[in-house]
């Protein structure tokens, strides 16, 4: 296993340690959050081998991908985390390692065009604070001030 | 919020998976995908002694078509279910179906195998599998056989897996002449549907020949709505006959009261959706 660009094998670690334990606990990467622990908030996302999965119901022992927790991904997030303050897409703030951790998967791969389809994509992230309008006009503005910096780069 | 202890065993082989079965039994209980496993053992509701992982088991794989029949290797997850290319294209209703399991984290890990396996009531894919006719592939140290998912999929929670056996793929037999659809309700996206309907029809000049309902969510395990489908036989889709189908789906199914819907509300949703399916099928054939 990889743990942000880092090799990680893990020797000796207990089979019943959650991926999401190993993180926070033996890793000392302590920004991704527990919250239900069974799969249904989207707290604890990470990303294994660019896919976004839950930590909280996947086994450390059975990962062989290369990890992406929030502390990997903070340059690649900044844009996006200043979205996320300007559009007020956070007010506890637990739910949003996961919803930026999604968000990086999801601006990788390029943005739904619908609102729909972009609702549907981060229907996994539960967040019981703000609503949802906050963190998809995050989102979208996110994409669009990081395609004008690569444009403005190009040219 | 953490599994009890259990012994890990990540096999590597199809061997080494049969060899273990063969000899623990039931002490044996299979990880897939995890997304069912996982969360139930974190509440103590399952607590395994021996953990066999199919994670890295070469030969789970896998998306062909074979003898008429699509075959999707056990491992095989929803994701890739969702979108892979033979699927869409031979299958679109499978397709549809398996991209509202969950959301996008829950299918990047749910296999086909587990999916089936859990055999939850409210689940899709068993329902997409019951309409095709389709079976799954149980192997063993004794051998190979297949069972229709009439006989694989008992109740609530259990399968007739018997305790040496792997489920090794599912197979959908494609049907040339019909169309398939999947549709549900579910109180938020990504939830358990409240109820699901997979529907086929295979209609010429302008006539329904043959017709396969399936209702999942309303009862312990797929329902096949034949009342619905012998009335169909024989008549042109028109819009009163597509109503008159919603109202005998209505009363054909004796649904489940529980904490989500009443059973006169799912009653309701499986003619709403029978309406909707069979609207938009026949707008297809157009
Ligand atoms: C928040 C959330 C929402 C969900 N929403 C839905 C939904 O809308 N629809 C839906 O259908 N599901 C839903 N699920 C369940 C999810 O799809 C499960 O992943 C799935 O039901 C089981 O598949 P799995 O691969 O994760 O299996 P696992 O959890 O690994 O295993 C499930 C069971 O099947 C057995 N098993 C696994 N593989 C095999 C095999 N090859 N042979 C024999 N036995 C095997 C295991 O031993 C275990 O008993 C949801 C789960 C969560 C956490
Ligand atoms: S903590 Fe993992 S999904 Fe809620
Ligand atoms: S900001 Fe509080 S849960 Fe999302």
């Amino acid at each position: 296993m990889k743990i942000n660009g880092t090799h990680d094998d893990p020797v000796g670690i207990r089979a019943d340690t959650r991926l999401l334990d190993y993180l926070r606990d033996q890793q000392g990467l302590r920004g991704t959050k527990e919250a239900c622990g069974r799969g249904e908030c989207g707290a604890c996302t990470v990303l294994i081998d660019g896919r976004p999965v839950l930590s909280c119901i996947t086994l450390a022992v059975r990962v062989d991908g290369d990890v992406e927790t929030i502390e990997g991904v903070t340059a690649e997030s900044a844009e996006l985390r200043r979205q996320f303050a300007e559009h007020g897409a956070f007010q506890c703030g637990f739910c949003t390692p996961g919803q930026i951790v999604r968000g990086v998967a999801l601006l990788r791969q390029g943005l739904p065009a619908d609102d729909n389809a972009l609702r549907a994509a981060i229907s996994g992230n539960v967040c019981r604070c703000t609503g949802y309008s906050g963190i998809v006009s995050a989102l979208r503005a996110a994409e669009e001030n990081i395609a004008m910096a690569d444009s403005g780069e190009n040219s | 919020m953490r599994p009890g202890a259990f012994r890990y065993l990540a096999a590597t082989s199809l061997d080494e998976v049969l060899e273990n079965l063969s000899e623990l039994g039931d002490e044996v209980t299979l990880l897939a995908g995890g997304q069912s496993l996982i969360p139930l053992m974190n509440l103590r509701l399952a607590r395994p002694e021996v953990l066999v992982d199919l994670n890295r088991v070469p030969g789970l794989a896998g998306i062909d078509l074979v003898d008429g029949e699509l075959r999707i290797g056990a491992m095989v997850r929803a994701a890739d279910v969702a979108s892979d290319p033979i699927v869409t294209g031979s299958l679109p209703a499978l397709a549809r179906a398996a991209a509202f399991i969950g959301h996008p984290q829950i299918r990047n890990r749910t296999t086909i195998g587990g999916n089936i396996s859990h055999a939850d009531p409210s689940s899709e894919l068993p329902g997409v599998l019951a309409a095709f006719e389709g079976s799954v592939t149980l192997k063993s140290l004794r051998g190979e056989r297949r069972v229709g998912w009439d006989e694989f999929i008992v109740s609530t929670f259990t399968n007739s897996r018997e305790a040496d056996e792997l489920v090794v793929d599912v197979r959908f037999p494609v049907r040339p002449g019909w169309s398939f659809a999947y549709d549900e309700v579910a109180p938020r996206h990504g939830d358990y549907p409240l109820a699901g309907i997979c529907a086929g029809v295979q209609i010429s000049d302008g006539i329904v020949r043959g017709m396969r309902l399936v209702a999942v969510g309303v009862s312990d395990r797929p329902v096949v709505l034949t009342g619905v489908a012998q009335f169909a036989l024989g008549r042109e889709l028109d819009a009163a006959t597509i109503k008159e189908l919603g109202k005998v789906g209505r009363e054909e199914v004796s649904a489940n009261d529980d904490a989500h819907a009443s059973s006169e509300y799912r009653k309701w949703l499986v003619g709403t959706l029978i309406n909707r399916i069979l609207g938009n099928l026949v707008l297809e054939q157009r």
